[in-house]
């Protein structure tokens, strides 16, 4: 008798490791395919970022573009200070912004570098100022952390629509690019063309968010671009190797930040990889 | 008399507070060639933008249902580093405008486009070259009506010479209708079947003959006509 309740409570222990080590395992588990996803999804960005990125170039929308990215800040540090999602305070803000980019593009050369230079600088002092510390260094810099399902088949849908819409306006962004005023003689709405160029432009910052922060995400968009540009002079070929740089650029990165450097802060190895494949472009040219 | 390709009724575009086009009205008919002709600063450009609702205007600008318009502007900015071909470019159009694919050979075959031509980058291309690009991008489409800016302002002679005679050949094959805007009152006098003048002084419109005389062209451009009297020495 005097065994039993022994018996029981080892038996309860045991009951216990078992959940226990189901629960870990399954936890485990969760943990790899939210990598998974997040991995598979960052393969995404930098293929959707090296395309639009050739396109920003082939615009000389450069500047418009990088200041596009900050203006997810302030959205972002709203949420974090909300406790909400911080994609849906980024997202709202470059929304507005890229409305803003987009007023601002049919105005004067030089008042839109004037302006865009004012709303850079806005949107980082008060991103800064709103952001709770804590989560500053993820709002600028991102976080590869695991990303559930739901966030992933979002992510992925978003990238589908960025990618549909460049293949689909292909010969009317050429004709933009050459000339916006023949564009409009053809017979193409070249401000609803910006308009829809600026969205998926802010689509694909917003996918990118999540890893690459608020400060770095556009940097994706723009150096793996000026990177192929170096290395081609053909229109069909710059696209592709843009993309390829970019993919190549996340995956190096990735690994380094993670295997080497321990952090999950991947955006700005992913940046310096990138930066380096420009470098050795530039040296190839010569 | 036919129905007119294009009737404007009272035209005005205005800049901010600046009145570039003031009630303006003309009607140009079909095989007509009209020459815009003005000082700097008339609205020679501005017109034939307005007429393509290329900007905003007051007034009416009336096209005919057949009327299917081309447009060769003064110049394109176009980005000298755009990895971008002439066939690419072409292409592109066909496809905007869904064009059968021997439109763009049709195109190719009347300015006499080579194959190393139309794979050439347009940035490698020179003064000339880049007008003939721009003269077959406005010809794809098979239009009516052709929308000329001063074609050949930064041309030399030959070149300019070579590309009035294309357009004129092109009238001739093709019965366009042209819409020239020059400087030069020779090739004016020359092709023109009407003119309009534009100026802030005055606005006249007319055949070449009544209109191209030294006391207009001296009241338009506010100083004797060289040019005019060279003309008549020819």
């Amino acid at each position: 008798m005097g065994l039993r309740p022994s018996t029981i409570v080892t038996s309860r222990n045991c009951e216990r490791s078992v959940r226990d080590s189901l629960a870990e395992r399954r936890g485990a588990f969760s943990v790899d395919a939210g990598h998974l996803y997040a991995i598979l999804l960052a393969g995404l960005f930098a293929i959707a970022a090296g395309l639009v990125g050739s396109a920003a170039l082939m615009k000389r929308m450069v500047l418009a573009s990088d200041v596009m990215s900050h203006l997810a800040l302030p959205g972002l540090g709203m949420a974090f200070l909300l406790k909400t999602n911080p994609l849906v305070g980024g997202g709202a803000t470059l929304f507005l912004g890229t409305l803003l980019v987009w007023q601002l593009q049919k105005k004067t050369e030089l008042a839109t570098d004037a302006s865009i230079g004012v709303v850079f600088a806005a949107c980082l002092g008060i991103g800064a100022l709103v952001t709770p510390r804590e989560d500053l260094l993820e709002a600028l810099f991102g976080n590869f952390q695991k990303l559930p399902l739901a966030g992933f088949l979002l992510g992925t849908a978003a990238v589908i629509l960025v990618v549909a819409f460049l293949f689909g306006m292909k010969d009317r962004l050429i004709l933009d690019l050459f000339s916006p005023e023949l564009a409009a003689a053809t017979g193409v709405n070249v401000e609803h063309l910006d308009l829809g160029f600026l969205l998926m432009f802010s689509l694909t910052i917003l996918v990118g968010l999540r890893f690459m922060g608020g400060l770095l995400s556009s940097a994706l968009i723009i150096i793996p671009a000026a990177t192929a540009r170096q290395l081609t002079g053909k229109m069909a070929q710059f696209v592709v190797l843009a993309s390829a740089v970019s993919l190549i650029s996340v995956a190096v990165g990735f690994l380094i930040s993670t295997l080497i450097l321990k952090t999950s802060t991947a955006g700005p190895t992913i940046v310096i990889v990138s930066v380096l494949l420009f470098v050795m472009s530039l040296l190839k040219k010569r | 008399m036919a129905e007119p390709l294009l009737s404007v009724r009272n035209l005005g575009v205005t800049f901010g507070n600046r009145v570039v086009l003031r009630q303006l009205s003309f009607e140009v008919h079909s095989g007509d060639c009209l020459a815009i002709i003005g000082p700097n600063g008339a609205g020679k450009t501005v017109l034939l933008k307005a007429l393509q609702h290329l900007i905003p205007s007051q007034g009416e600008i009336q096209w005919s249902q057949e009327a299917r318009l081309g447009y060769v502007p003064q110049s394109v900015a176009a980005d000298r580093e755009l990895p971008l071909r002439v066939k690419e470019l072409l292409a592109a159009k066909a496809r905007v405008l869904h064009l059968a694919d021997q439109e763009m050979d049709q195109v190719s075959s009347e300015l006499s486009l080579s194959p190393e031509f139309l794979s050439a980058g347009i940035g490698t291309l020179s003064g000339g070259q880049f007008q003939k690009v721009l003269i077959a991008f406005a010809l794809l489409g098979r239009p009516n009506v052709l929308l000329f800016d001063e074609p050949t302002a930064s041309l030399d002679e030959l070149t300019e010479e070579r590309i009035y005679e294309l357009v004129h050949q092109l009238q001739a094959q093709r019965g366009i209708t042209l819409i020239l805007v020059s400087h030069d009152l020779s090739v004016v006098y020359r092709y023109a079947t009407r003119v309009l003048c534009l100026s802030k002084a005055k606005v006249c419109m007319g055949a070449p003959k009544e209109i191209m005389t030294p006391e207009t062209l001296e009241e338009l451009y506010g100083a004797p006509p060289k040019y005019y009297r060279h003309v008549q020495e020819l």
